[in-house]
């Protein structure tokens, strides 16, 4: 590059003033030294951006998160077990979350129970029984299901499911039951695209082997397909129930919202995102209730994470 | 049981399934937009909403939409392809590369409220931009980031190598050749992703409850300085977008005609979802016929 620059710098005075390449200033563009480094700065730059965005994610949910057991002296076992939330009264207020553990694991379990037959079903549909016209259908509707915001679900929930479970189930009619139900249609097409993914990755040879030996079509695909692909339609069970456990305001709409202990699926109950999204903006900063639900943020996060390990060991063992 | 009884009892429960999930969509459709298109009207989208009376509109809101929208976008786009291009182009194989990607991933499987709350530790509370346009487009570019650092990932890898070898082989340095020869190639694949991904920040809301706020001051279409409180272009106003605005009127809204109100607002909302989608659907189209040369 040295010697380029050099050589421009030595161009002879009596050059034609309108030299093409020294009016459009492609030496310098094609030479200039700089340019390489300069780019590497931004796309370096923007790189770390994405890790400084999960360590400050991590670190101040962490931090902020500590705040209640640490300033507050919170019991951090009673506050994981305990089932009695009542903050309101100033005297002896109690802070027991496993309520709302609770609540976000059932509402999770409900919706991928829910979501996992329809939507492996259909991906079975799309990637093995109709090919063409089944994947041509379907693929629109995934995309469209997905795009469809969060709060239309529970909004859709709040005025058609809600009352339907009023009547045919007494009571409210917001309830758990709803939650699931809202949430395992949001999962719908995330867990059915990514287990009709994994379907189509299993390589034809085995089918072939399959009705070979005169297996039905059905047979193929309980004995043969569905193991093969096995792991990753774990991976897409999974995916959907991480989604489920993070969604906040369309099970917020239907819940019901109760701080007690639900003790059936048609009790109205709380989860962790729905007591944050109720009682974040009318607490103030540093206040013992605020910590308390910013601990109850920093346990979504930990639960999050673990989503997340579980996800990477299922497809590391598919890699292998 | 003889097995051809069970093929086909199974098979038929397959299509069910399928059927369940077709008509699960034209039924969320045809309720939403059957419920909602008879509450839009031209008043309806240009009349500010209304804290307690009937009537409201959705004006601001779905100017706030579009505002953080755009304010997102132009956050996200340049950091987000240039991490995409970095684990492209850049990237050796090695630790430091696969905690990048195991950070993207991460990112992606957060759930949107724990965005939202460390957008209002950080941006409303620790940088005191408070409940603004500005801090919810921060905390939505942290939600949309790992998504276009995929799409450029992907458009980049999609490429065929001699592309970048004749680059090289001109004697361009790397960067020169990624920003003239192999960008401008993966931009169409990019657009589409990117325009995928604005519709789901378009509808997103637990991430702006705490970050953009539940409230709107009274905007002043007329006045377009971003310095003044009341100019829908200020950055550091509180801005209430539409699906915040849904959810808010159906949890804690007083005004009688709840129901009139979300069903529009719904409509209005998956509408521009949709548009979003079709849009992409079209520039990927585009594409198809232009690199298949008919």
């Amino acid at each position: 590059m040295k010697i380029s620059k050099a050589m421009i710098s030595e161009l002879p005075d009596d050059l034609p003033k309108s030299s093409l390449l020294k009016e459009k200033g492609l030496i310098k563009r094609f030479t200039d030294r700089y340019s390489e480094s300069r780019g590497r700065t931004i796309i370096y730059g923007s790189a770390f951006t994405v890790i400084i965005a999960v360590v400050a994610i991590t670190l101040f949910l962490t931090l902020q998160g500590l705040r209640s057991f640490v300033v507050d002296h919170i019991n951090f076992w009673t506050f994981i077990t305990g089932t009695d939330w009542n903050t309101d009264q100033t005297k002896n207020p109690s802070f027991g979350a496993f309520a709302f553990i609770f609540g976000s694991m059932s509402v999770t379990l409900l919706a991928a129970l829910i979501a996992t037959p329809i939507a492996i079903g259909s991906a079975i549909f799309m990637a093995e029984l109709a090919k063409k016209w089944g994947q041509r259908i379907l693929q629109p509707v995934i995309e469209i299901l997905v795009g469809i915001p969060s709060v239309v679900y529970g909004f859709i929930g709040l005025t058609v499911i809600v009352p339907f479970m009023r009547v045919h189930f007494g009571g409210s009619g917001f309830n758990m039951l709803a939650g699931a139900i809202v949430v395992g249609v949001m999962i719908l097409p995330t867990v059915t695209s990514i287990a009709a993914d994994s379907i189509r990755a299993v390589p034809d040879s085995l089918r072939e082997a399959s009705y070979a030996i005169g297996a039905t079509k059905w047979q193929t695909i309980w004995r043969v397909v569905i193991p093969a692909a096995g792991s990753s339609l774990m991976t897409a069970i999974v995916l959907g129930m991480s989604r489920a456990f993070g969604e906040a305001l369309a099970v917020q709409m239907v819940i019901g919202n109760a701080t007690k202990f639900p003790h059936s699926i048609f009790d109205p109950a709380a989860t962790l995102t729905t007591i944050i999204t109720l009682s974040m903006g009318d607490t103030t900063t540093g206040s013992v209730i605020n910590d308390a639900l910013w601990s109850l943020g920093l346990i979504l996060l930990i639960i999050s994470y673990v989503f997340i390990l579980i996800i990477r060991l299922l497809s590391r063992r598919r890699n292998v | 049981m003889n097995s051809k009884v069970t093929n086909r009892i199974a098979l038929s429960l397959i299509v069910l399934c399928a059927v369940i999930m077709v008509s699960t969509l034209a039924a969320l459709l045809g309720y939403i937009l059957v419920k909602g298109l008879t509450n839009i009207s031209w008043h309806f989208l240009t009349s500010e909403s209304s804290a307690f009376m009937a009537g409201g509109g959705i004006k601001d809101q779905l100017w706030n939409s579009f505002y953080v929208l755009i304010i997102t976008m132009i956050l996200t786009i340049p950091i987000g392809t240039s991490g995409g291009i970095y684990l492209a182009e850049y990237a050796r194989p090695g630790k430091l590369t696969s905690f990048i990607r195991s950070c993207v991933e991460v990112l992606a499987s957060l759930p949107s409220i724990v965005v939202g709350m460390f957008g209002m530790l950080i941006f409303v509370n620790y940088f005191g931009f408070k409940f603004s346009v500005l801090s919810g487009a921060l905390a939505l570019t942290v939600f949309n980031l790992p998504v276009i650092v995929r799409v450029t990932e992907d458009g980049f890898r999609a490429l065929p190598l001699h592309q970048k070898e004749g680059g090289l082989a001109l004697g361009l340095t790397h960067w020169h050749t990624i920003k003239t020869i192999l960008l401008p190639e993966a931009f169409p694949s990019i657009l589409t992703g990117i325009i995928l991904s604005a519709g789901r920040v378009f509808g997103e809301s637990a991430a702006l409850l705490f970050t953009a706020g539940m409230s709107t001051p009274n905007l002043d279409f007329t006045n377009w300085n971003p310095a003044s409180p009341n100019s829908p272009l200020n950055l550091f106003r509180s801005a209430e977008t539409l699906s915040v605005h849904i959810w808010a009127v159906n949890t804690s809204g007083i005004i009688p005609d709840i129901q009139a109100v979300a069903n529009g607002s719904s409509a209005v909302l998956v509408i521009c979802v949709l548009m979003f989608n079709l849009l992409a659907r079209a520039v990927g189209k585009m594409i198809n016929q232009k690199l298949s040369g008919r």
